[in-house]
């Protein structure tokens, strides 16, 4: 079950859910009726299913995801958090360690230059700082990484990554998420320019090449 | 008896397949990768049949029928699709696609679909079915009052088995291989001698029909001496036991053209033997997957004879050959064996197809192997179908059971079935409304419902008016399969199918009813928004004004979900205090088949907002595009109808765009396991899964030749999907495919 949480301080370049980017809008739940919809869910979860918030920017929320997650605990649910990786204060950092079965975090990209282009925003740092505690709690953290050629695609910051990520223990995977265009008609619903009209989608070949570095430092590379 | 080669135990002294199997089967937990492809000789023949199968699309549905003989177990001559090549042999007439006149059922029906295509009986059989021999059809007429004949005429009643078999009876096939007919015919006349006086009609019945049966297994002979096979002793090695059983089951779709004709549950019974010859080297896997190829292709090209306006209830020629493949013993081992996945196998080595109708027993404590081989293969062919072998074993009492056209449990060997196709629960619901009256027509149809005064339809008035008129719709429907199940005995009895069944076994009596999310929508619209009846001349409600929203069935909201159930639950009630014909069992499932749409046409607008004319919702699914939660909240409303209520089966058919599922095959395969774990732990009791995107099928509407195998879960069933009419093409595109969990 995947919640996407309005808002996100971000304005990544290929967002895919460009509508749940303003701080505005979305739908009011009351945290007790979404825990009620997760547990009518529950039997479906599986081994590995539970509850994602994603987004938007779900720790923006993190005060409230502490009494959600809480609760999907006490009913033995799953918890997982699809983040940016921007924000850590101590509402973050109690939701992560105390309720947080699995956090998600999306590498932009590995150079400032580059995640500025992405993003809009200044600051890749936050994305380490993150990452640094998660390490820390020594609780389980899968990256994505959203490759688009020409843009994310180079071996040099296939590399970069995967030197630096290497010795984290808590990675289980990185997924990869070859970029896509199927986004770009809710910007233009927006009325807002697409920023990456002459990104391409990858060929079989680059995202194979990319496999191919990422399994030299990951103990498992998915191709989403 | 051959006893050397298996290890004996109560099989070896009494008829007892299940026996058999329990002692000497290997369950298998492996995977897939031992499955081989297709012979050479196998693909050489599957290229005939396709060219036929196109002749026959061309030729307007039918490749040829044969106009002169009367069909019966041994009545034509042998027949082969391309004799050096097979294997495994037996055609239902002396020619592939040829299809045969089973006037039995009724005659005017044979002679309305020959003259569809242009064709006549035989003088000889004219003459017989006019003057001298009485059929089915003609026994229903005679004892049917004019109550029932309104009911069916206005469409409360629907694809009743008045004229034509009714099928749904399962043969144990397996008896032919593992006994032999002569054992059999031993077997059968020692019941017989101990049916005893006083000649009671139920004894004196029984002893008829017993006669009959032994007759019908002596015409097994006969049909196998015409391909050189002696079925009288015990098949003796694999190839020899797929024979039999195909031999045994082909008898019955000579005699008899029920709707369905379910084969049962014979892939790990057929195992043993294959195992049995692999172990002693005689054979190899090649072989193996070979011999069920072979038999799997002749179920593929079994075919009846039928009118057009069949083909409005039962789209697509369909003859629901279904298999029921899985499961576990009542001792907790799997039944899961090699030729379980070599059955499966058969929609990738000879493509994807509707028949046989492959039925998944899914139970939690499947190998996780099978499990996720079987979701491949539904994601990859949309062939299969699934049912909750855990909850159907613990509540009906058997672990080797088959599954009777659709959904529905049939204990094998031990148990049949009189099917009892189905009523119209949403206009059941109109009658309420309209003061008994049918909406279309203004017939008076039942007594003692006051009409309904006033602006706004009063939720406790209308539930209290339904359920009267359930009552007497149960209470009419009850008369006509009464009288119906008396007729076919009489004049249509299955004997070479009962012949391979125990002598006296338990009946259920299958009832079903359509149109339930209607009206569960209905009811809540009544109850949460504001639905004014608007009125014509003569008080007939021909419309709604609803004002305001309302819950809809298939989001998971229990506020409309318990109508549904409660439907369900009292209908079942109702049907359950009436006495039946040989004091048979009630049940009632929520299945359709294609129905659906007829029923549509055939009811006025409804208090959901349904206009008049449009088709319902198939089985027990939620009206198309009201379950807009996501498809775990549509599969749990549906879940919350009580199997207890329902016990002969509840239809979902659910289709999921592809990418929904998962990103990679991994993550699909994984999440409609994972998907189904929870589904049937939650009660549920079958489950058809499409994995599709709509454009797809909207390309081979366009393109019907460039998908010749193209297949869909409808109801119950699969389809090829370019054998559906336009209208029931487009209703098929128009149901929910979800596009997110």
């Amino acid at each position: 079950m995947v919640i996407f949480l309005q808002g996100c301080k971000l304005k990544c370049a290929y967002c895919h859910n460009p509508d749940t980017i303003d701080t505005h809008g979305g739908q009011d739940h009351t945290i007790e009726s979404l825990v009620m919809r997760a547990v009518n869910m529950k039997s479906y979860f599986g081994e590995f299913g539970g509850v994602t918030v994603s987004g938007g920017e779900p720790l923006l929320q993190s005060k409230e995801l502490i009494h959600f997650f809480q609760r999907l605990k006490e009913e033995g649910i799953h918890t997982n958090v699809d983040t940016n990786g921007r924000l850590l204060n101590h509402f973050v950092e109690e939701l992560l360690d105390k309720y947080t079965d699995l956090v998600m975090l999306d590498i932009k990209h590995m150079r400032e230059e580059g995640y500025q282009m992405i993003t809009g925003m200044k600051n890749k740092e936050t994305t380490f700082n993150f990452a640094k505690h998660r390490e820390a709690s020594g609780k389980p953290m899968w990256l994505r990484y959203v490759l688009i050629p020409g843009i994310t695609n180079k071996p040099e910051l296939l590399h970069e990554m995967g030197t630096y990520f290497k010795d984290y223990k808590t990675i289980e995977k990185i997924e990869i998420q070859p970029y896509h265009t199927l986004g770009v008609h809710k910007w233009e619903n927006l009325g807002w320019d697409y920023q990456l009209k002459d990104a391409r989608e990858n060929t079989e070949a680059e995202i194979n090449d990319a496999v191919e570095i990422l399994e030299q430092y990951f103990k498992e590379v998915k191709v989403n | 008896m051959e006893v050397k080669k298996f290890k004996n135990g109560v099989w070896s002294e009494t008829i007892d397949v299940r026996n058999f199997v329990v002692n000497n089967v290997t369950p298998y937990y492996g995977d897939d990768s031992f499955l081989v492809g297709p012979s050479e000789r196998t693909k050489k023949l599957w290229d005939v049949c396709l060219e036929a199968s196109k002749e026959e699309r061309q030729n307007n549905g039918v490749r040829s029928v044969d106009t002169e003989t009367i069909s019966g177990v041994s009545n034509f001559g042998a027949g082969y699709i391309d004799k050096e090549n097979e294997v495994i042999v037996g055609l239902q007439t002396d020619e592939l696609l040829k299809r045969a006149m089973k006037p039995f059922g009724g005659f005017k029906v044979v002679q309305k679909a020959l003259e569809e295509h242009g064709l006549v009986p035989s003088d000889t059989v004219s003459e017989l079915f006019t003057k001298y021999v009485k059929s089915h059809n003609d026994g229903v007429f005679s004892a049917y009052n004019e109550e029932i004949r309104r009911f069916r005429s206005l469409g409360l009643l629907t694809g009743l088995p008045d004229n034509y078999a009714r099928g749904r009876i399962i043969g144990d096939y397996r008896r032919v291989a593992l006994y032999g007919i002569n054992t059999l015919i031993e077997a059968k006349k020692a019941d017989k001698a101990n049916i005893v006086g006083p000649m009671t009609d139920a004894v004196i019945r029984l002893r008829e029909e017993v006669t009959d049966q032994i007759k019908a297994l002596k015409d097994m002979i006969e049909m196998g001496k015409k391909y050189d096979l002696d079925l009288s002793r015990p098949a003796e090695n694999a190839r020899e036991a797929v024979q039999w059983t195909y031999m045994g089951y082909l008898a019955a779709v000579k005699e008899q053209d029920g709707a369905a004709m379910s084969l049962g549950n014979v892939s790990s019974f057929l195992d043993i033997y294959i195992e049995n010859d692999l172990q002693k080297g005689l054979i190899t896997e090649v072989e193996a997957q070979e011999y069920i190829d072979q038999f799997v292709m002749k179920l593929r090209m079994v075919r009846h004879l039928r009118m057009g306006a069949y083909d409005e209830i039962f789209a697509g020629d369909p003859t629901w050959v279904t298999e029921a493949i899985g499961g576990m013993f009542a001792d907790g081992r799997t039944k899961v064996t090699k030729t379980s996945f070599r059955f499966l196998n058969t929609l990738y080595n000879l493509g994807p197809s509707p028949e046989p109708n492959i039925t998944i027993l899914w139970s939690n404590n499947l190998p996780k192997n099978f499990k996720n081989y079987c979701s491949k293969v539904a994601i990859d062919t949309s062939s299969i179908q699934f049912e909750n072998d855990d909850m159907m074993r613990e509540m009906r009492g058997s672990d080797d059971y088959g599954i009777a056209c659709c959904v529905s449990y049939q204990a094998l060997g031990k148990q049949i079935q009189f099917f009892g196709a189905r009523t119209n629960l949403a206009k059941t619901l109109l009658l309420a409304i309209n003061g008994g009256r049918c909406e279309n027509t203004g017939t008076q149809m039942v007594q003692g419902i006051e009409s309904m005064e006033g602006e706004y339809l009063d939720f406790n008035k209308v539930m209290a008016n339904f359920k009267v008129a359930m009552k007497e719709v149960a209470r009419v429907y009850n008369d006509s399969m009464n009288i119906i199940h008396y007729m076919h005995d009489k004049y249509y009895y299955e004997k070479s199918q009962m012949a391979l069944i125990d002598t006296n076994p338990a009946i259920n009596i299958a009832y079903g009813v359509a149109g339930l999310s209607i009206v569960a929508d209905s009811l809540s619209a009544i109850k949460y928004a504001k639905v004014k009846p608007i009125r014509n001349e003569e008080g007939l409600t021909i419309d709604f004004d609803i004002e305001g929203d309302f819950p809809k069935y298939g989001n998971d909201d229990d506020r409309v979900d318990i109508f549904a159930r409660d439907a369900v639950k009292n209908f079942n009630n109702e049907l359950k205090a009436l006495p039946v014909y040989k004091n048979a069992e009630p049940t009632m499932s929520v299945l359709t088949i294609t129905s659906n749409v007829v029923y549509g046409k055939k009811t006025g607008a409804t208090p959901d907002g349904r206009a008049k004319g449009v088709p319902f919702a198939p089985g027990a699914n939620p009206m198309h595009g009201r379950d807009t939660h996501g498809a775990i909240a549509s599969l749990n409303s549906v879940a919350k109808i009580d199997y207890c209520d329902s016990q002969d089966g509840i239809s979902n058919t659910f289709s999921i765009v592809p990418k929904s599922l998962g990103a990679t095959e991994m993550d699909r395969i994984e999440n409609l396991s994972t998907t189904l774990d929870g589904y049937f732990s939650r009660k549920a009791q079958h489950l058809n899964v499409n994995v599709l995107n709509k454009e797809t099928l909207l390309d081979a509407m366009e393109n019907p030749e460039e998908y010749p195998q193209l297949t869909i879960r409808v109801s119950g069933y699969a389809v090829n999907f370019i054998r559906l009419t336009k209208e029931q093409q487009l209703e098929v595109i128009t149901r929910s495919f979800h596009d997110s969990m």
